[in-house]
């Protein structure tokens, strides 16, 4: 790696403070374990330079922690996964995100991954993380290597400009529970639903979210889960012992009785952002949970439109539903 | 508590041959630019006067610190770039090179030690990173000429091919035995899935992790 100057910072308003100061230059550090594999690649383009200055926020103590406040789940930023997936609190009310978290890589990335770490990762897209391709589009450059590439990996929906996919496997099992992030600016805090959190490439090609250089994650919030409330996150992976998903599905719903009420249905690996699936949320909704899994499999992936290599994901994809909602019915 | 603080280089072939020495002391001596302090007693160290101000400091932004660690059970002053990662320090400022550098990406687990009793990719942390820590590598395992009960585990089993990642699995197998020491095949495999073996000697690993535990 080059060098670069590092902070440790004790509080939230010194960490804002130098984004406020440094922006672009300066970045962000948790569990490093996405940052230095991108800092020491270097995969550079116009609108995309290694920072300058690292900001360590594993020292605030604001930030570590995970608790029940008034029936909801509050999350620290800099809590890691290991201590989410062995939370007693969170396998007890919330398995679908220790659930999520087990599946996170493995027991050395899990060790010092942090949460917020994971749900502002980069791309794993390999022209965007290869210096060779620095006219990448999503580093400021004007060509999509991927679209006439190699694309086994990438989108099957919305990835019109950039058909990266997003990585995180807690943003779809935090966006079907229906989290909220807070941000933090040198100005103030405020709170957004994780759905609205992430942007696809029409939005902003640069970024994958909707924070500033100058903000930051500090808390993620899950409401309290309606009574009778079932979740579970199905990855499919290439290689077992660890790898990123290939698709994913988190589902969250309510049973009564036979019926299926207010799902939610987040899908990872298939679009540039974690794809929430409305239609395949009002095909289940009220109804009785067995009999509506085929046509919701079906719906999910209405309108998606495959590489040349990825023609398998719109299967998957189908596949893992069918096999959550199984798991659920 | 013996503190001290190692001669300035003096010239590049003293330094290679003193890395030739076998002990570990030997190697320590000789190592380095004067950057490394142990108390090789082993003691905690006691904080400098000076630690308020480095917490300033590295408040303030800082290319350079000292890091205060323990690895092994000995406390060091390791004087790091803040780029330098935890495992160019150990092998490079320190020769403990029983952790080995193979991806440099956490994406392998070679270079696995344990921070304060966790497995972690040493590739993937910076030094600068590790004030106050407590490090375990595979050179702090064995008693002497004993080796760790994993070790011998490991070498009545034929854990290896090559070798060249054993000390990564052995040292995952350590984390985990020393919160679980009685796993089952599932947790087992879970603790060793950030390793990856090239010569592809796994079932022997995993059979040499399953007679670890059933040593313990
Ligand atoms: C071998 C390997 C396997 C992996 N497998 C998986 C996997 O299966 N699933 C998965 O989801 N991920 C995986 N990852 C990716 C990554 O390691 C994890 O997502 C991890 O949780 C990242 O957290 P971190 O704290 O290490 O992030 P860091 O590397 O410290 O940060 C990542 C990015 O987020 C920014 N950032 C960090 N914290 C904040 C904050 N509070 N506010 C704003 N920005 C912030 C940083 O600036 C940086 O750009 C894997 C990585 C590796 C190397
Ligand atoms: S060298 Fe650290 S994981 Fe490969
Ligand atoms: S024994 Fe050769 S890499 Fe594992």
């Amino acid at each position: 790696m080059k060098a670069f100057t590092y902070y440790k910072v004790n509080s939230v308003p010194k960490a804002v403070s130098l984004l406020a100061k440094y922006g672009e230059k300066a970045a962000i550090l948790a569990g490093g374990s996405d940052l230095f594999g991108i800092m020491k690649d270097r995969p550079e383009g116009p609108k995309f330079k290694m920072p300058q200055r690292l900001i360590d926020i594993k020292g605030i103590k604001d930030l570590n922690y995970i608790k029940d406040r008034k029936g909801s789940l509050k999350i620290g930023a800099a809590a890691t996964l290991s201590e989410i997936v062995s939370s007693d609190l969170i396998r007890e009310k919330y398995p679908l995100l220790a659930h999520a978290a087990a599946q996170v890589g493995v027991p050395q990335i899990r060790n010092v991954g942090t949460l917020a770490g994971n749900l502002c990762q980069r791309p794993r897209c390999w022209y965007f993380r290869r210096s060779l391709f620095t006219d990448c589009l999503r580093k400021g450059g004007g060509t999509c290597y991927a679209l006439d590439g190699e694309n086994q990996y990438h989108a099957v929906i919305g990835g019109n400009g950039c058909c990266m996919v997003y990585p995180s496997d807690m943003a779809p099992a935090l966006i079907a529970l229906n989290a909220r992030v807070e941000i933090a600016t040198a100005k103030g805090t405020k709170m957004v639903p994780l759905e609205q959190f992430y942007v696809g490439p029409r939005t902003n090609l640069l970024r994958e979210n909707i924070l500033s250089p100058q903000e930051m994650v500090v808390t993620v919030e899950i409401p309290k889960p309606a009574a009778g409330n079932k979740g579970v996150y199905v990855k499919l992976k290439e290689r077992d012992a660890f790898d990123f998903a290939l698709v994913s599905v988190a589902v969250s719903l309510t049973r009564k009785g036979n019926m299926a009420v207010n799902p939610r249905v987040v899908f990872g690996g298939i679009a540039p952002v974690p794809l929430r699936s409305i239609r395949a949320e009002a095909v289940l909704n009220g109804k009785d949970l067995k009999v509506a899994i085929p046509e919701a499999c079906k719906a999910a992936m209405d309108g998606a439109h495959p590489l040349k290599n990825n023609g398998y994901k719109v299967d998957a994809a189908r596949g893992v539903l069918e096999q959550a909602l199984g798991l659920l019915a | 508590m013996s503190e001290k603080e190692q001669e300035p280089r003096e010239d590049e072939n003293k330094e290679k041959q003193s890395r030739m020495n076998v002990s570990r002391r030997g190697f320590l001596k000789g190592v380095g630019t004067g950057a490394v302090s142990v108390a090789l007693t082993g003691v905690p160290l006691v904080l400098p006067p000076d630690a308020a101000d480095a917490a300033e400091a590295l408040a303030a932004g800082v290319k350079e610190s000292t890091v205060r660690l323990n690895v092994n059970g000995a406390a060091y002053r390791v004087k790091v770039k803040s780029h330098w990662t935890l495992l160019e320090v150990l092998r490079r400022e320190m020769a403990l090179t029983g952790s080995k550098k193979i991806c440099d990406r956490g994406s392998c687990g070679a270079c696995t030690v344990l921070m304060d009793g966790k497995p972690i990719y040493a590739c993937s942390r910076l030094a600068i990173e590790m004030d106050g820590k407590t490090i375990t590598t595979i050179e702090g395992l064995a008693d002497g000429e004993t080796p760790h009960p994993i070790q011998s585990a490991f070498m009545q089993n034929d854990g290896f091919q090559c070798g060249f990642c054993t000390s990564g699995f052995i040292m995952s197998t350590k984390g985990l035995l020393d919160k679980n020491p009685r796993p089952n095949s599932d947790e087992i495999k879970e603790a060793l899935s950030g390793n990856i073996c090239r010569c592809s000697a796994y079932r022997k690993i995993l059979a040499s992790a399953k007679a670890a535990t059933q040593k313990g």
